[in-house]
């Protein structure tokens, strides 16, 4: 486990064209880890008949809203949560 | 950046959330516990199920129900897999 929870991290811009699990509107944005799961298989090879290992470490990671939809109207002050394996994360700059 | 066609979380939208439940029908519950049974047995992950919806062409995935997806994605796994013969389903179903 590489992050600890209240640290902040940026998720990783790269195109995937195979399955994965991160959605594209946290994508190059940064959040903070607000829990950290346990390391799980990876649903990236699993989705191809693999095995999933080595397990990866999962997180849950917060967004500020804001950060997200900076033009929405409603829900400024919400913080948005997502499951984010470590391998689509970086240490925020 | 592309993006899938499920990967559909985020777009600002002013539409309401339809918050309506509705009665499952028998098929629906049957291609539910068709896709635990072959989790079960080691033929299919959710994983592979998830992956298999995702491959749906894109006018396909948006017209087809929820329950749909899982069909087209069960048919396309199996059929990889050698389970199922390509056009099988169609020609029992044809009778």
């Amino acid at each position: 486990m590489t992050y600890r929870v209240g640290e902040p991290v940026t998720v990783v811009a790269r195109a995937h064209g195979e399955h994965h699990r991160t959605p594209s509107y946290i994508k190059g944005k940064t959040g903070r880890i607000e829990r950290v799961h346990a390391a799980f298989r990876n649903p990236e090879t699993r989705a191809y008949g693999d095995d999933g290992l080595p397990e990866m470490p999962l997180y849950l990671v917060s967004f500020a809203r804001s950060d997200l939809w900076p033009d929405a109207r409603a829900g400024g002050g919400h913080r948005v949560c997502v499951d984010v394996f470590e391998h689509w994360l970086e240490g925020a700059k | 950046m592309e993006r899938g066609v499920h990967d559909r979380g985020g777009p600002p939208t002013d539409a309401p959330i339809d918050r309506s439940e509705h009665t499952l029908d028998d098929w629906e519950v049957l291609t539910d516990a068709l896709a635990g049974a072959l989790a079960r047995r080691g033929l299919m992950s959710v994983d592979e199920l998830r992956r298999g919806i995702e491959s749906m062409p894109r006018g396909e995935y948006v017209r087809a129900s929820y329950y749909e997806r899982w069909l087209f994605s069960m048919e396309t796994i199996l059929t990889e897999k050698g389970v199922l013969v390509a056009g099988e389903l169609d020609r029992r179903a044809a009778g």
